[in-house]
């Protein structure tokens, strides 16, 4: 079974969110970055699978060269190989377009992204993708397994769960109870050196959108503290002061 | 201009997620001289199919399918597609919930139209089609436009109003133009929980951490919750010690959240967590530590143990309920 697993490489969860240039650029300065949670999660499942049911699992990222921390990062947890795209991830269109343009010829049997990056929160490279590959979609997968050429998930649904069974090849995105993420051992991180990393030159692709600008929320104002043995007041408070019950 | 909307349905009937999606529509449409058309993939009664006029759909048209009735990516995608073209739509609203964030992308694929999801705001076209979403799991917001003739706004759910603005019922017919080989993934079971109301559309939300300290002691997030009428949320390692199920957890790596009300009891408000819920109207915090990071979120807040004030609040909302 061969299995490609979109990781982004993303702001630590702890980031203080600023913005440079104007408010038009997110300012980098002192930030750690990090595989996005919920392609970790993809990675794990990938290897979980390919351990059962032989394979090779491949990641595959579009981003310039400070991403292969991350990458070597996807390689020492247990990846078998890695694909950088070398481009700026300037939006999920274009992510997809690029990674579409690659999994073409290489006929992956499954194929996951995250539910969505934790710093732009599309959650659209997974279909996007499908789409473009004419594949199905599955997103927000809580589990996945896979039997011959048939795979059977679990998805959230609002205000609920659907269980699925798809064929292969298929386009899957992971949610978090997919599984539980997996720790790089000493052994991992020696082996990721020598794993092959390949990097490819983007395809040329059409600009469908460009962040004009960013801004932060507004400050909320000071707390207003009520005492624990007026606690009971705060329904009232609620209801007359904030109007909201 | 015409401006699709996707108006997904659930058993035959609309949420008010698809009300809201017609509405916000509606106004583009009112804005640019436009006319507004709702898709609805499955069988839809004429009568349910009609309450999309009344929030501003000029033309409604339904496609009957057995094999639509449940949600399937792929082929509401080519449905919504298609009607798209027919009609000559620019613009394609869909509400970001779990099958609008699945079939979003693959029409905006399908149509090589730039994407915006998770919008927050009307498209301001002074300069350019640019709308606001929410990044950074709500820690920031970013102004994106969309520079492709036809355009896919996936809104987010509960944001927007659903507005009257009543329309002659016109409801077209369509083919769905599809064959079985095309269902290529296949819906098992659907389980939806029911008395309960989901987190993704609470009006007020009722959440406990760490600071409760086990599950057992859960029914103070229960009973005031019930008192209320409100959803369960929990923090992140409430949910990794499987005091609660994943599904309530709330925060940047779990489920973002924008309730009326937000009361979060023993959370110290992580800004992971802070992420998830800070664009809530109305923030109580509860905590024992006064230097917890929630108090600066906060509008209201209690310093103090969670098992000597929440029996005052819960007896409190209890008095009010009846009142």
């Amino acid at each position: 079974m061969k299995i490609l697993v979109c990781v982004s490489n993303v702001p630590d969860t702890t980031t203080k969110v600023t913005f440079t240039e104007n408010n038009t650029q997110f300012n980098t300065a002192g930030v750690q970055f990090i595989i996005n949670p919920y392609d970790e999660l993809s990675l794990t499942r990938g290897l979980e699978l390919t351990e059962k049911l032989g394979g090779t699992v491949t990641t595959i990222t579009v981003g310039l060269a400070d991403t292969e921390a991350s990458i070597r990062k996807a390689l020492a947890i247990g990846a078998t190989d890695a694909v950088r795209i070398n481009a700026v991830p300037t939006d999920a269109y274009f992510v997809a377009e690029q990674i579409a343009a690659y999994a073409k010829a290489e006929n992956f049997d499954l194929i996951f992204t995250g539910r969505e990056s934790i710093d732009y929160n599309g959650g659209q490279v997974c279909g996007l993708l499908a789409e473009m590959l004419g594949l199905p979609s599955v997103n927000v997968i809580t589990s996945i397994e896979v039997d011959g050429s048939t795979a059977t998930m679990e998805r959230d649904i609002d205000g609920g769960k659907e269980k699925l069974s798809a064929n292969l090849p298929l386009v899957v995105s992971a949610q978090k109870e997919l599984t539980e993420p997996r720790i790089p051992n000493m052994r991992g991180i020696m082996a990721a050196r020598t794993k092959p990393l390949k990097v490819v030159e983007p395809t040329a692709s059409e600009l469908t959108s460009a962040a004009v600008g960013f801004e932060l929320p507004a400050p909320k104002g000071s707390v207003k503290l009520i005492s624990v043995e007026e606690a009971g007041s705060l329904i009232s408070i609620l209801h007359n002061e904030a109007k909201i019950i | 201009m015409n401006i699709l909307v996707f108006a997904e349905q659930i058993d035959g009937s609309f949420k008010k997620s698809a009300f809201e999606a017609v509405s916000y529509a509606s106004q583009i449409a009112q804005a640019h001289s436009g006319s507004v058309t709702a898709v609805v993939p499955g069988n839809v009664a004429d009568d349910k199919l009609a309450e999309l006029a009344k929030f501003g759909a000029n033309k409604i048209v339904s496609i009957k399918h057995d094999n639509l009735n449940g949600f399937n990516a792929e082929t509401y995608a080519k449905v919504i597609c298609n009607t798209a073209t027919a009609e000559g739509s620019s613009i394609v609203v869909i509400s970001n919930t779990y099958s609008g964030k699945s079939v979003a992308p693959r029409v905006a694929a399908r149509l090589k139209a730039g994407i915006a999801s998770g919008v927050i705001s009307m498209p301001n076209t002074t300069s350019g089609f640019v709308v606001r979403r929410s990044v950074f799991s709500g820690k920031a917001f970013a102004d994106v436009n969309l520079t492709t003739a036809v355009k896919v706004l996936a809104i987010t759910p509960n944001t927007f109003n659903t507005l009257e603005n009543a329309q002659a019922t016109n409801i077209a017919n369509a083919e769905a133009g599809l064959a079985d080989a095309d269902f290529t993934t296949k819906s098992v079971e659907i389980n939806r929980l029911t008395g309960k109301i989901p987190l993704t559309e609470a009006e007020i939300v009722i959440s406990g951490g760490r600071g409760l300290k086990g599950p057992e002691n859960w029914h103070l997030v229960e009973d005031l919750a019930n008192a209320l009428g409100a959803a369960t949320a929990c923090s992140k390692p409430v949910s990794d010690m499987h005091w609660r199920p994943h599904s309530e957890h709330v925060g940047q790596t779990g489920i973002t959240i924008k309730p009326n009300l937000y009361i979060a009891i023993g959370i110290s408000g992580a800004i992971q967590h802070l992420a998830g819920v800070s664009s809530s109207k109305v923030i109580v915090a509860i905590n024992k530590d006064a230097e917890a990071p929630f108090f600066k979120a906060a509008d209201y807040g209690i310093v103090g143990d969670a098992f000597e004030i929440m029996p005052k609040i819960i007896e409190a909302a209890k008095a009010f309920k009846v009142n």
